[in-house]
């Protein structure tokens, strides 16, 4: 049901890129893996948090005196009972910290929390919410950022003028200059919806504060380290006195490394009473009370000469920033960057506002802002192509990216496998033949990250860091602080670590989620982990390989020309692999010369002198073939190809996984997952109404990896994975042009729109032929 | 409202509780039973996280009362593996890599399982329809559909594996 074609492989490896299976399968596929949804502790409250009704109110005065003389309940928190510290995940730039979570005065969001309880059942904290008293002063509102930037629209936060959050410029070359060589100028505006992240676990959180004034909190969380980090500056601790605890996590995709509602109020609230409290968000909650992907209206202008060689683009962005910034203000930047992508432009402009809005935050999901970036671009090149009459395929191979390109002042990129995707995807084409008549193929090509470069964070810390201690018994302990959330980042970490160790994957135990025990890192976002923890990792590895191959050289009394080498737990030397001992053998003697000491190795990864974004990209071209159905305007997706360079490919099963899953929910973005709002309030927030991709509409995904050598990543390895989510929007949107002629140009895609599309369409046609 | 007492069975073993009849039976397994294998992931009987077997059958245990599956044989993943054997389907999901998060899969193979003991050959349609009530929000399916036809197979059987 799917086809996987790899095209140039490298085989030189022993473990990596073989069919490894999930370390943490076992776990997983027995019900023993426990999420924080089911931790239980002995004397644990649940708690409950009340949530603002009104879109924009002052909190006037809050009362639970009521709630409190119910039985059960323990205790109630406000934001008086907090620091009122004004948080965000820029810590840089205080003025983009600028949420309190539990709001002190003023909520600017439906569903932003207010007062959180605490009982010995979750019925009974329910059931205190509603004895709660709030008395607000309702203000007026405003929803849509073209509104919000208004001179007499409502002031969100103050002081700050037009609502404007944050502005982000890019620019190279002379843009104008490059306009004036162009013969043929196109330019839109398009309107890209949010999206939920929908975990599959909601936010949930354990938090259990002790007389030792230390905290432990239980979390489903993309960063471990990160909400150390955070929680200890709205409590006012020392990082080194909260533990961040997050073995098994229900997916992240871009919602779970800001500080949520859930580890806030209950580490309040468990700092309040001393005992551990427990809060999990329903689904409700998780839909309007997190974050979402981030609405963007998109204005692009993009120059072209005859023969389709592309000149310049100018990109004006407005964003519905929701009530705080989130990550938003990173989406904001990088939706400008790979709304460039894949192409070289002689000038390029980019001009981003995000827009406080009095709806739910907006931040980063999977794909970072390049899936809004996409659908715009890549569905305006091609049209540009049928509007010159050019191949559009053609027409994207001879602007794009190639080995060695600079964009300019922004990156460099190393390893560029684009070129063979046109090829492949072509190759798809042709082998389909002629499609029925209510089915087109749309295109698509994109890029993205390995890891940003950026620190707005402010940690002193590496980016990643790994330890590699080795046991008597051959055994291997791998610290890192890389987050696992189902992306299979552990199994990642055990390859790289086998690979340079020479040892198998079942000898090593990966630890992570933990950072009592586990180094600092950064985190699962942005597509980071496999590059910079997985250079990490390969440096510990190879520091603790050194040093047992000194003790190996010292005892074999070879010549200093030989080189030795570990592979399969064989210590040998490369040129007489039969000569050798076992890698257990060597440990032990090299702990007795070590006086007993453990062989420990360390490693770690900082970004450095690659650029401002990233230190490497991925590639990629996919292909959609969709049916509509003209009656009700409903669209299926009936197969799909993705031509794919990440790199050297290190874990393949976790890489077939992480290219199913991301084209699902890329599809989910173009034509399913709707979010309207009604007055601030999200019509939709359960499963019924909010439709995502199921089984029956998951299409076969058809994948041609194109293995290309990154000499950043380790063994060769880059982003795989979130890039994928960027490309579909627009390859579906591009089969609807080619099916009817009709130009999509707001995602998701719904049914009344095609019909409306059509509609238009068909009343043009009968002008026409009336004026003949 | 007053508590009742009542015995469930699950995974061959009688429990006895003594709950609120409007419990829920995931609540009774999860909360009471202390198995939390069983996930949950709605508040609308949509994602089908919660899946359990009732006389082998897949029954979204979110849907039910503790008090309706009185009687019944009652499955949950912890009940697929025999003194530490995995079945079948749990070797397939480990093989195809069938899970990411990992947070849908108990309720996944409970609808997979079910499938597969109503219809020994399933085709890949069947397949779909036969998770079709259970989300996945981290594989996108397909890896999950290629497990179950290969343990429909007989890929994963023990002489085999
Ligand atoms: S919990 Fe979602 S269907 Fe039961
Ligand atoms: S594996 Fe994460 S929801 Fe299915």
């Amino acid at each position: 049901m799917n086809k996987y074609t790899v095209i140039n492989p490298h085989s030189k490896f022993t473990v990596l890129n073989t069919h490894v299976h999930n370390i943490d399968g076992v776990a997983k596929v027995t019900g023993r893996a426990e999420y924080t949804f089911d931790v239980k502790l002995p004397g644990m409250l649940y708690g409950k948090i009340l949530r603002s009704p009104h879109p924009h109110a002052k909190i006037l005065n809050i009362d639970y005196s009521r709630a409190m003389e119910i039985p059960g309940v323990y205790g109630v928190v406000t934001g008086k009972d907090t620091l009122g510290v004004k948080q965000g995940i820029w810590r840089r730039y205080k003025d983009l910290c600028d949420e309190q979570v539990l709001s002190v005065d003023k909520v600017r969001y439906i569903g932003e929390p207010i007062a959180a309880v605490a009982a010995i059942t979750e019925e009974i904290a329910e059931k205190a919410l509603d004895y709660i008293d709030v008395e607000y002063e309702v203000l007026p509102s405003v929803y849509e950022p073209l509104d919000a930037i208004k001179k007499e629209a409502p002031e969100i936060h103050e002081g700050v003028e037009r609502n404007i959050n944050v502005t982000r410029h890019i620019e190279w070359g002379e843009v104008e200059e490059a306009f004036g060589e162009a013969e043929y100028v196109r330019e839109d505006w398009f309107k890209c919806g949010g999206q939920a992240h929908m975990c599959m676990e909601t936010r949930a959180a354990v938090a259990s504060y002790t007389p030792e004034g230390k905290l432990t909190v239980w979390t489903s969380t993309q960063s471990a380290y990160y909400h150390q980090a955070l929680l200890a500056g709205v409590l006012g601790m020392r990082e080194g006195d909260i533990r961040i605890l997050a073995k098994y996590v229900g997916g992240g995709f871009g919602g779970k490394f800001e500080l949520d509602g859930a580890q806030f109020c209950s580490a309040v609230l468990s700092k309040k009473l001393f005992r551990p409290v427990k809060i999990v968000f329903t689904r409700e909650e998780d839909f309007i009370a997190t974050k979402r992907r981030t609405p963007m209206f998109y204005y692009v202008r993009t120059g072209v000469k005859k023969d389709g060689t592309l000149c310049a683009r100018e990109a004006k962005v407005f964003t519905n920033g929701g009530a705080y910034t989130g990550m938003g203000a990173t989406a904001l930047y990088l939706t400008g960057f790979f709304h460039s992508f894949p192409y070289r432009w002689k000038g390029y402009r980019y001009d981003g506002y995000r827009v406080y809005t009095n709806t739910l935050p907006s931040t980063s999901m999977r794909g970072f802002g390049a899936p809004q970036a996409m659908f715009c671009s890549e569905q305006q090149i091609e049209w540009i192509a049928a509007d010159l009459g050019l191949d559009p395929i053609e027409m994207r191979r001879k602007n794009s990216h190639h080995e060695g390109y600079e964009v300019p002042g922004q990156a460099t990129i190393a390893s560029c496998g684009i070129d063979q995707c046109y090829d492949e995807i072509r190759k798809w084409i042709d082998s389909k033949g002629k499609l029925p008549a209510n089915r087109a193929i749309g295109i698509s090509a994109c890029g993205f990250m390995s890891g940003g470069i950026f620190n707005w964070f402010d940690t002193p810390y590496s980016f990643s860091s790994a330890v590699v201690t080795i046991n008597q018994d051959g055994t291997v302990e791998l610290h890192v602080g890389a987050q696992e959330i189902g992306q299979g980042s552990n199994t990642t970490m055990a390859i790289i670590c086998a690979e340079a160790l020479g040892v198998k994957v079942g000898d090593i135990k990966v630890h992570s989620g933990d950072t009592d025990h586990c180094p600092a890192d950064l985190g699962a976002w942005g597509s980071r982990q496999t590059l910079m923890t997985g250079n990490a990792v390969k440096m510990a590895a190879e520091d603790a390989k050194k040093q047992l191959l000194e003790f190996a050289y010292a005892q074999s009394g070879l010549n200093i020309v030989y080189d030795l080498d570990i592979k399969n737990g064989w210590v040998h030397a490369i040129a007489r692999p039969e000569r050798g001992e076992d890698f257990v053998q060597l440990v032990r003697k090299a702990l007795r010369g070590k006086d007993g000491q453990r062989i420990v190795g360390r490693g770690y990864y900082t970004p450095h002198r690659k650029g401002m974004i990233s230190p490497a990209y991925s590639y990629m071209l996919q292909g959609v073939e969709v049916e509509v159905d003209e009656e009700t305007g409903k669209i299926k997706l009936c197969d799909s190809m993705t031509a794919h360079d990440c790199g050297q490919p290190i874990n393949h099963l976790g890489l077939i996984g992480q290219l199913e899953g991301a084209f699902s929910m890329a599809a989910g973005y173009g034509y399913l997952e709707y979010m309207p709002f009604e007055d601030g309030k999200l019509m939709n927030p359960n499963l019924v109404d909010y439709k995502m991709i199921r089984a029956t509409e998951m299409p076969p995904a058809n994948i041609a990896e194109i293995d290309t050598y990154e000499p950043e990543g380790p063994y060769g390895a880059k982003e795989a994975g979130e890039g994928l989510t960027n490309p579909t929007a627009a390859a579906i949107g591009n089969a609807l042009f080619h099916l009817f002629g009709i130009q999509m140009k707001e995602c998701p895609i719904r049914p009344e729109m095609i019909l409306n599309a059509l509609k238009e369409k068909k009343e043009k046609e009968q002008e026409k032929k009336g004026k003949k | 409202m007053e508590k009742r007492l009542l015995t469930l069975n699950v995974n061959g073993q009688d429990y006895e509780l003594y709950i609120n009849p409007k419990t829920l039976l995931v609540e009774a397994i999860r909360d009471h039973i202390g198995l939390t294998g069983t996930k949950r992931g709605c508040d609308t009987v949509s994602c089908g996280a919660c899946t359990v077997m009732i006389d082998g059958m897949a029954i979204k245990s979110c849907s039910v009362l503790a008090m309706q599956a009185e009687g019944y044989q009652i499955t949950t993943v912890e009940g697929l593996e025999v003194n530490g054997k995995l079945a079948p389907i749990q070797k397939a999901f480990i093989d195809n890599g069938s899970y990411q998060c990992g947070f849908c899969a108990p309720g996944m193979l409970m609808s997979a399982q079910a499938l597969l003991n109503e219809n020994k050959n399933p085709t890949e349609w069947e397949i779909r329809e036969g998770i079709e009530g259970n989300i996945c929000r981290c594989t996108g399916y397909n890896s999950i559909v290629r497990a179950i036809d290969g343990a429909a197979k007989g890929k994963y059987t023990e002489a085999k594996s």
